[in-house]
């Protein structure tokens, strides 16, 4: 399968996920925002950095990019897009996903390994998962309390549209484990058709166990088939 | 009594978010545009009738908080 | 414009130093080249007074590639890989604008260490401030840590370790000093020598504008009550800029095309020219009309003064404009040809088809003024007191007070806010004596970790620089490094006050004596002079960023307890030393009396024979004793796990607090299996070195004896609280 890793000024997880696609065993290439076709892909991933540097609103300029352009013509063919971190924020400037990441809570930055429940993994993303897994990822940003309207929240609910929730050791979905103040605890979501998946931790952190552990990698593994 | 204070970076202080923004609209096609400096803008409602006294408060209040007079300029005006 | 005494004395030159400028140049400089003697002359580009004390530390060991004088420090890792490392302080603009001022020494450092060819991959940092009670100290530990973190984090390298101590001494005088490390192939190093005539002088990176304007002289220069005026001087970062700038020239490096590139840091284009011509013998001539300019109206002083960030200056071989200029459009950056190099050996500048000013380079830079500055000799202060001289206390609230004060809090609060893991080779993060970064790609790895201690250093400076040698030494042996070279960044006051310049050649002298003895050589660093307020010097503290190497990167040493049942030893000789010691400071609050003496033999024969220990899997965890003593080692190595330790009372030493707060150095506390304790004994006698076993790893509680017990959980949030409430 081949994958694309579309890369801005300012990315700088670009080479961690494309090792990910790699070890995956995906065809990866790095695509240059100012590109206007994007290579043949079965994935496009918009990996996390700080695009523009973040400047007026995170993921609002990259938004405007060329290649964003041919990204989400790709998505409306079915082309499986992930956006992680500073990806997700691009994701929802760009309209592919609903809703907004404000800033952290408590108002720094925040970098740190938390717990995550897997709630659907009946996706191409997170098949690999057992249902309700517990996983742990590393988040490391800024701007990630998402927030939505209150009839969007239930529908993403209800038609079982959260990849992830935050959570605690025991896999308890509370407060205390909420690290950014998301709306029910949530840090990633999908589209409708679940061919686009956004998520605010770093998948492509955890796939070594002589950094971490390797529940990352089971994300790529799902995607690679 | 309710005031604007409008923040705007000091003119020689770089401006890092207006360059990039102001560089992107340009990409977009907006070739008018000259330049773009980037500031913040607050609304402040306070208990106090005398206008002179009022404005001194919320001066006050910009050079203790809301302003960093060391590279930013604030303007207050009544709204 | 007439210069002025007062002119002259604004530019912080002393009267027969502008004596020695008219000589040198034969006639009155201008106004111009006044002010870029000033920025040349100052403590901080020329090290006027620090100079003849340098020159005496160890440069060279097997492994150094390129040591002090560069951008920054080479040293060989094996195969094609080379670390390049550097620390350098931004105090007095952190203090100013916090947030600014630590994002900036971040980013000027950062380019230090790519201008020689390095993509960094480690930043750390080590940050004082003053008493906790003080006003202003949370307003600056709050900008100074988002600082450090909004810079490193949007550039995209991780921060991986620091250290963060509060002392009165800082109150009005703090340091924030940052560590870039970067890894590059030893074959592909740049370095800042001119080569070569008419060579075009290129202009890369963001536009000039009027930030900073003798940032450098303010360096040098004591704060008073009219330092908030200084204000406007103050540098605004734009990592965003660096990232870019940083892909930009690592992308023109993959070839042939540069000759030598400096950037530009502390006097902007005025150091960085006058540096790559100095080192190449050749002479520049720069045409400033060329200069990208942000504000308009700018003058050829503000051009050649200014610190605007993110920028640099490279000598290109001939014919390569074209193909470096496209690399740096696809990165949307200003890349200009402002000048050339010549043979006339002096500066040249142009504006408006005018020369503006010609100073000969030598002038500027060998020429600078060197200072053999008077220095007392500090006497090692007697005072030997005793525990017994005190109050009684009982033994539990002592260990409870020290662990929740602020110096030995977990630092969580901090590193949470720094991206550690970005670029996904941090095997070990901040919270061990080291951290731990693989070599991308590769099995091995490197160690890095900084450290200091004020506090010994201002009892008695001689002991206190061999000692946070030592100390880093043992930082990078405790996680199973082969410790290679250090960086040192020298923070003191005034160094025209002889008590003064007597810390800082005594430091150097103790450093050098560490250095020399653990083949510990210095590849690169920086002063700070000059830091205090009104007379106030603060105490002096050089701080010591160093480097290891794990050659073959299996399973990491832990520095937490890994095992239940398995057998905690002290490595080292314990004399009970409590003088200077966290207990005597943050318990009785008494501060006399001599620090603990590193004794290098032990020190190198203990550390070496650990580091053996640690190769043949002879160790589960080990944490070094340092500050705070055995028992904040132990509570440190329960923290991080979730498993604590039942200790025994000791059988050498009578009195508890002298066996468990003691700080004498060169020791050890290691968790071994209790099968594997025959063989380490045995390894250690033979040896002759000094061990006791301390106890056994047991679940849930922290205890000694009827002495102290307290479950895992309460220690880890009486360690983890006061940054939170604070």
């Amino acid at each position: 399968m081949n994958s694309s890793v579309i890369v801005f000024p300012g990315s700088n997880c670009d080479r961690d996920i494309a090792v990910a696609l790699e070890k995956s065993k995906f065809k990866n290439k790095m695509v240059w925002h100012k590109e206007n076709e994007l290579p043949k892909s079965d994935l496009i991933v918009i990996p996390g950095g700080f695009s523009y540097g973040d400047y007026l609103r995170s993921g609002a300029i990259a938004a405007k990019s060329n290649i964003l352009k041919e990204v989400v013509k790709a998505s409306k063919k079915g082309c499986l897009i992930l956006g992680v971190c500073n990806g997700f924020q691009i994701l929802i400037e760009t309209g592919l996903l609903k809703g907004a990441l404000l800033r952290n809570q408590n108002l720094r930055f925040l970098s740190k390994d938390v717990y995550l429940k897997v709630l659907n993994n009946e996706n191409k993303f997170c098949n690999k998962y057992k249902s309700n897994e517990l996983i742990k990822l590393n988040i490391a940003h800024n701007e990630g309390n998402y927030f939505t309207d209150q009839k969007h929240l239930e529908s993403l609910e209800e038609k079982n549209l959260i990849a992830f929730k935050y959570c605690d050791k025991k896999g308890d979905i509370l407060n205390d484990s909420n690290p950014n103040g998301s709306l029910n605890n949530i840090a990633g979501i999908f589209n409708e058709e679940k061919n686009i998946l956004g998520m605010m931790p770093h998948p492509e952190r955890m796939i070594e166990d002589i950094l971490t552990n390797q529940d990352g990698m089971k994300l790529f593994n799902s995607l690679f088939n | 009594m309710k005031f604007s204070v409008t923040v705007t970076l000091k003119k020689d202080v770089l401006d890092p978010q207006g360059k990039v923004v102001e560089q992107t609209l340009k990409n977009m096609g907006t070739n008018s545009l000259i330049g773009i400096r980037q500031g913040k803008y607050f609304e402040v409602e306070i208990n106090e009738k005398d206008e002179t006294k009022a404005e001194k408060q919320i001066n006050e209040m910009c050079n203790k908080l809301l302003v960093n007079t060391i590279i930013e300029n604030f303007s207050i005006k009544r709204i | 414009m007439k210069i002025t005494k007062e002119i002259i004395n604004k530019h912080g030159l002393k009267n027969d130093e502008f004596k020695k400028i008219k000589e040198l140049l034969n006639r009155e400089p201008n106004f111009l080249e006044l002010g870029i003697f000033s920025a040349m002359w100052n403590e901080h580009c020329s090290y006027k007074s620090s100079k003849i004390h340098l020159k005496t530390l160890p440069v060279k060991n097997k492994n150094v590639i390129q040591g002090p004088g560069e951008n920054a420090g080479v040293i060989d890792i094996g195969g094609n890989d080379a670390i390049i490392f550097k620390i350098e302080s931004h105090n007095h603009p952190s203090f100013i604008e916090p947030y600014q001022g630590a994002a900036t020494g971040v980013g000027g450092i950062l380019r230090d260490v790519f201008t020689m060819g390095a993509r960094p991959i480690a930043l750390l940092n080590s940050i004082h401030f003053g008493d906790v009670k003080n006003k202003k100290t949370k307003t600056l530990l709050n900008g100074v840590v988002s600082g450090i973190g909004g810079y490193g984090n949007c550039v995209g390298i991780p921060t991986v370790a620091g250290e963060t101590k509060f002392h009165k001494t800082y109150n009005e005088n703090i340091l924030v000093n940052a560590m870039a490390v970067g890894h590059a192939k030893k074959d592909k190093i740049f370095y800042s020598k001119a080569k070569g005539i008419n060579k075009s002088v290129v202009y890369v990176g963001s536009k000039t504008g009027r930030d900073g304007i003798h940032g450098a002289s303010m360096a040098s220069a004591e704060f008073d009550e009219n330092s908030e005026e200084k204000k406007p001087t103050v540098q605004v970062g734009d990592p965003f800029t660096e990232k870019l700038l940083m892909e930009a020239c690592l992308e023109l490096m993959k070839d042939n095309s540069i000759i030598s590139i400096q950037d530009m840091g502390a006097a902007g284009l005025t150091s960085s020219s006058v540096e790559m011509a100095f080192k190449g013998d050749l002479g520049l001539e720069l045409n400033l009309d060329k200069v990208p300019c942000r504000e308009e109206n700018m003058t050829p002083y503000e051009m050649m003064l200014s610190e605007s960030q993110e920028r640099m200056l490279i000598i290109l071989e001939d014919g390569k404009e074209d193909k470096a200029k496209k690399i740096f459009d696809k990165w949307d950056l200003d890349f200009v040809v402002i000048g050339k190099t010549t043979d006339t050996k002096n500066l040249i500048l142009k504006f408006h088809n005018e020369v503006v000013a010609n100073l000969p380079i030598a002038a500027l830079s060998s020429n600078a003024p060197q200072y053999e500055r008077k220095w007392k000799e500090k006497k090692l202060p007697i005072k030997n007191i005793k525990i017994k001289d005190f109050k009684k206390i009982k033994f539990d609230s002592a260990f409870f007070k020290v662990i929740s004060s602020p110096n030995f809090s977990n630092k969580k609060w901090i590193t949470e806010q720094y991206d550690q893991m970005v670029m996904c080779d941090t095997v070990q993060k901040s919270g061990a004596d080291s951290s731990i970064i693989r070599i991308h790609g590769k099995k091995k790895a490197i160690a890095v970790a900084v450290d200091s201690s004020a506090i010994y250093c201002k009892s008695h400076p001689f002991s206190g620089g061999k000692q946070i040698v030592c100390e880093n030494w043992r930082n990078l042996i405790s996680v199973g490094a082969m410790p290679i070279a250090i960086t040192n960044c020298l923070n003191f006051g005034n160094p025209e006050d002889p008590k003064i310049m007597g810390e800082f050649a005594e430091c150097i002298k103790g450093i050098k004596s560490a250095c020399e003895f653990l083949n510990y050589p210095v590849v690169s660093g920086n002063v700070s002079f000059y830091n205090g307020t009104n007379n106030k010097n603060i105490y002096p503290t050089p701080v010591i960023g160093g480097v290891g190497l794990i050659n073959e990167l299996k399973d990491p040493v832990k520095n937490n307890f890994q095992k239940e049942g398995s057998l905690i030893l002290s490595i080292g000789k314990n004399f009970g030393h409590l003088t200077q010691s966290a207990l005597f400071l943050e318990v009785f609050n008494y501060d006399d009396g001599p620090p603990p003496e590193a004794n290098l033999l032990n020190e190198r024969n203990n550390g070496e024979n650990i580091l053996k220990l640690i190769e043949n899997n002879f160790i589960n965890s080990i944490h070094d004793i340092s500050s705070g003593g055995l028992i904040v080692t132990l509570a440190e190595m329960s923290i991080n796990s979730s498993l604590g330790v039942k200790i025994k009372k000791p059988k050498s030493l009578s009195n508890l607090f002298e066996f468990f707060f003691s700080e004498d150095q060169g020791r050890y506390c290691i968790e071994i299996d209790k099968e594997k304790y025959d063989n380490v004994k045995k390894i250690l006698q033979e040896n002759n070195i000094f061990h006791e076993i301390i106890g056994v790893v047991q679940r849930d509680n922290f205890e000694l004896e009827k002495e102290l017990k307290i479950s895992i959980n309460d220690l880890y949030k009486i360690n983890n609280e006061w940054y939170y409430n604070y």
